[in-house]
C-alpha cells in the first residue's frame, strides 16, 4: 500500500513539475536574458488553454488544438514584445512590474469578455480513462501522457540551447547580457524569438493542463506565484535550473500535501491534524525557497557568474 | 457626440443617472462571487434572480429596482470594499448575493452593525443560525448542514465498514461535514482540502492508499468538478462509490461533467421536477429564458427576489420602517419554488430534503430525477441557540 502511495506520489509530482517546467523555462529566459519581470506569463498561460479549448470545440481533434494554441500563443506573445514590452526593457523593474501586471488585467478582461469566465476543454477519448500500471494502481492515462509531453519538450529544450546556434545566442545573452550585445547579431530579434518561444511552452502548459484543472479566468495567477519560486530555486536564466527547481517544487508540495497530514493525524487528535495538514501543506514549498536562498542567494544553478 | 459623452459620464457616475431623487425605487445591492474558479455558482444565483426581475418588469413589490452588482473575484478584502461601498456611498435597502460564507462572513458584522437587511441566497452559517442569529439576516438558500443527515441516514443503513469525508477548508465544509458526522454511525476519515484547489492528484492518491469502502465530499463549483474529473481520471469510482450532498450535483456541475456523475446519489432541497405550480412556472420560465436546466442555486436566487417582492409589497413600499419590513420577511408570503418553504425563528429555512438520483432524461440531457422525500420540515440543529430579539 505504502509502495503504490509512494509511487503514485512520485508521478503526480513529476507530471506537476514538468507542467511547471513549461512555464518557468519561458519566464526564466524571458528574466535572465532581457532582465525583465513578466508577470503577463501567466495570462499567456491561460490564453493558450482558452485558444486550445475553443479549436478543440470546433475541429473535435485535441492534438491539433494544442499545436495551433502554442503557435498562436507564441505570436501573440511575438506581437506584444514587439509593441509594448520592447519599451519597457530599459526601465526599472517596477515599471515591468506595473505595466505587465495591468496586461494581466486586461488580458482577464478580453478572455472574459471573449470566452466567458470557464471553457471546457475534454482529453482525447483514447486517454479518459484509467491505465493499469499494477494490479492496485491504476494512474490517469492523461497524466501518463502530459509527463511524457513534459519529458520530450525538455529533451527538446536541452537540444536547441546545446545545440544549435539559436541556443548559443541564448546562454551568451543569459551568462552577460551586455557582452553579448557588444559583440553584435541581431539582438533584438533573438528577444522577439525568445519571448514567443516562453509564449508558445506557457501556453502549451495551459492547453496540456486544461483536462486536468479548469479552464477559467485568473487561472494563470496562482500558478505564476510557483513559477516565480521554481526559477528563484533554481537560478534565474538557467534551464537546466528551471528544469531541477520545477521537479523540485512539484516533488516537495504533492508529497507534502500526502504525508503532512498523514504525519500530523498519528501525532495528534484528528481533528487538529485535519486543520493543521493544509496549513502546513500549503507553506512548504516557500520553506524549501526560503532554505535554498539561505545556503545559495543564487538560486541552485545560476546562469550569470558575478 | 454630445450625447455619447453624456452616456459616457453616465458610465463614469452611475449614480448621478439613477432615477431622479424623489422617485420612490428599491435599491439592492447585489454583492457576489461572479469570476474565479467558483464563478458558475454566482452566475446561477443571479440568473435566477435577473430572471424574476425580467418577470416583473424590473420592478420589485411595485417600486422600481436599481440593482447595484458587484464581484468579489473570491477574495474577502475585495468583498469588504464592495460591501463598503454598498453600504455607506449607495445605502441600500437590502444587500443579497454572497456565495460563500468564507466571503460574506468576514463582513457581517458590519452589515448588520448598519441595520441593513441580508438576504444571504445561499449558504447560511452555523454562527449566525445559532448565538449570533439577528434580525437582519435571513437566510434564504439553505444551512449549511441541510443537505448531510438525510445522506448520513441513507449511508447508515449501506453498512459501510470505513468511509472517506472530503471537503473544501473553511465553515461551508467543515459545517456540512458537521451535519454528515452528527447523524453518521460509521467509522470515517476527513481531510480538507483547499478553498479554490485545481489539482486533487494528492488527495485521490490518498484514498487510493485508505481504500475506503465509499467517500462523501462536499467540494463546491470547479472545485467539485475538477475533483470528479480526475477521480474518474483514475479510476477510483468503480471501486470506490462517491456520494454527495446536492450542492455538488446540480446542474452547473453536471454541464462540465457530462456524464461522470451518472448514477450519483445526493440530498437536495430542491429538484427542477418537483411538481408545484410555482416550480413549473419557473423552470419552464428559466428554460426559455436561457435554454438550460435550472440548478438549485438559480432557484435559490429566484426565492431571494420573490422574497424581497413581497416583502416590499407588504410594507407599500415604506422601507424606512425597518420594524415592519423585518416582519414581512419574516412572513415569507410567496410561493416558494421549493414546495414548503418557512423561516424558523433564527431565520434560516425550514424545508423539505429530498434524495435525488443523476440520469439522462429523455433528450439525452445528463440531469438530476427527485427519487424520494427524505426528510420532513428539515431544521438546522442551532435554533435554540438562537435569542433572537424581538
Amino acid at each position: 500500500m505504502t509502495v503504490t502511495l509512494i509511487l503514485e506520489q512520485a508521478l503526480n509530482g513529476l507530471q506537476f513539475g514538468l507542467m511547471l517546467f513549461l512555464l518557468a523555462a519561458g519566464l526564466t529566459l524571458v528574466f535572465g536574458i532581457m532582465g525583465m519581470i513578466n508577470l503577463a506569463h501567466g495570462s499567456l498561460y491561460m490564453l493558450g488553454a482558452f485558444i486550445a479549448a475553443t479549436i478543440a470545440s470546433l475541429s473535435g481533434s485535441f492534438w491539433l488544438a494544442i499545436g495551433l494554441s502554442v503557435l498562436i500563443t507564441a505570436a501573440v506573445g511575438m506581437v506584444l514584445e514587439m509593441s509594448l514590452l520592447r519599451a519597457l526593457y530599459t526601465r526599472d523593474h517596477l515599471s515591468q512590474v506595473l505595466a505587465t501586471f495591468a496586461l494581466v488585467l486586461i488580458i482577464n478582461e478580453v478572455v472574459r469578455l471573449v470566452w466567458g469566465t470557464d471553457a471546457s476543454l475534454f482529453p482525447p477519448q483514447s486517454l479518459a480513462g484509467p491505465v493499469e500500471l499494477y494490479s492496485g494502481l491504476s494512474y490517469s492515462a492523461y497524466r501518463l501522457a502530459i509527463i511524457v509531453l513534459g519529458l520530450v519538450v525538455a529533451c527538446g529544450l536541452y537540444l536547441l540551447i546545446a545545440k544549435t546556434r539559436f541556443g548559443m545566442r541564448l546562454r551568451a545573452g543569459a551568462s552577460n547580457r551586455t557582452m553579448a550585445h557588444m559583440m553584435g547579431g541581431d539582438v533584438s530579434r533573438l528577444f522577439t524569438l525568445v519571448f514567443g518561444l516562453g509564449a508558445g511552452l506557457a501556453a502549451l502548459a495551459g492547453a496540456a493542463l486544461g483536462p486536468i484543472l479548469a479552464v477559467q479566468v485568473g487561472m494563470g495567477e496562482s500558478i505564476l506565484i510557483l513559477t516565480f519560486v521554481v526559477i528563484v530555486i533554481g537560478g534565474i536564466g538557467s534551464i537546466r535550473g528551471a528544469l531541477i527547481g520545477a521537479i523540485l517544487v512539484g516533488m516537495v508540495d504533492t508529497m507534502g500535501r500526502v504525508f503532512i497530514p498523514m504525519f500530523l493525524r498519528l501525532t495528534m487528535p484528528s481533528n487538529y491534524a485535519s486543520d493543521l495538514g493544509p496549513a502546513l501543506a500549503s507553506i512548504v514549498i516557500y520553506v524549501l525557497m526560503a532554505a535554498v536562498l539561505y545556503w545559495r542567494p543564487q538560486g541552485l544553478f545560476p546562469a550569470r557568474s558575478g | 457626440m454630445r450625447k455619447l459623452r453624456l452616456a459616457l459620464a453616465c458610465l463614469a457616475f452611475t449614480s448621478a443617472c439613477s432615477p431622479a431623487v424623489g422617485e420612490e425605487v428599491v435599491k439592492i445591492g447585489y454583492a457576489s462571487t461572479l469570476s474565479g474558479p467558483t464563478a458558475a455558482i454566482g452566475g446561477d444565483i443571479k440568473d435566477g434572480f435577473d430572471l424574476f426581475l425580467k418577470m416583473k418588469d424590473g420592478q420589485l413589490g411595485n417600486l422600481k429596482a436599481e440593482v447595484i452588482v458587484t464581484d468579489n473575484g473570491l477574495k474577502v478584502d475585495a468583498e469588504k470594499q464592495n460591501i463598503n461601498r454598498l453600504l455607506k456611498r449607495e445605502k441600500v435597502d437590502f444587500l443579497t448575493g454572497g456565495v460563500f460564507g468564507a466571503m460574506y462572513m468576514p463582513v457581517l458584522p458590519e452589515i448588520l452593525g448598519s441595520e441593513t437587511f441580508y438576504l444571504a441566497p445561499n449558504s447560511g452559517l452555523k454562527d449566525y443560525a445559532g448565538a449570533k442569529c439577528s434580525p437582519y439576516l435571513f437566510t434564504v438558500g439553505f444551512q449549511n448542514e441541510d443537505h448531510s443527515p438525510g445522506m448520513a441516514k441513507y449511508m447508515n443503513d449501506s453498512n459501510f465498514e470505513s468511509i472517506y469525508l472530503v471537503a473544501a477548508a473553511g465553515p461551508g465544509g467543515r459545517e456540512v461535514l458537521d451535519g454528515f458526522k452528527r447523524h453518521y454511525k460509521g467509522a470515517y476519515e476527513e481531510m480538507f482540502t483547499k478553498l479554490g484547489q485545481v489539482d486533487y492528484a494528492a488527495e485521490i492518491a490518498t484514498i487510493r492508499a485508505a481504500s475506503p469502502d465509499a467517500i462523501f465530499t462536499f467540494l463546491p463549483g470547479g472545485m467539485g468538478i475538477n475533483f470528479m474529473k480526475q477521480y474518474v481520471g483514475a479510476g477510483l469510482n468503480k471501486d470506490i462509490p462517491v456520494y454527495m450532498p446536492g450542492y455538488n450535483a446540480d446542474e452547473d456541475s453536471l454541464r462540465s461533467l457530462e456524464d461522470v456523475l451518472l448514477g450519483t446519489l445526493n440530498t437536495s432541497h430542491w429538484g427542477h421536477d418537483l411538481d408545484n405550480p410555482a416550480n413549473k412556472y419557473f423552470v419552464d420560465a428559466f428554460k426559455t429564458e436561457y435554454g438550460r436546466i435550472p440548478s438549485m442555486y438559480a432557484a435559490q436566487g429566484y426565492d431571494v427576489a420573490q422574497l424581497i417582492d413581497s416583502a416590499v409589497r407588504a410594507v407599500n413600499g415604506n422601507l424606512s420602517d425597518k420594524a415592519a419590513v423585518r416582519k414581512a420577511l419574516e412572513a415569507a408570503d410567496f410561493e416558494s419554488v421549493r414546495g414548503y418553504f418557512q423561516f424558523n425563528k433564527n431565520h434560516m429555512p425550514i424545508h423539505d430534503i429530498y434524495m435525488r438520483e443523476v440520469f439522462t432524461n429523455d433528450a439525452g440531457v445528463v440531469t438530476n430525477r427527485t427519487i424520494a422525500k427524505v426528510v420532513e420540515k428539515q431544521q438546522d440543529p442551532f435554533v435554540n441557540e438562537c435569542k433572537m430579539p424581538d
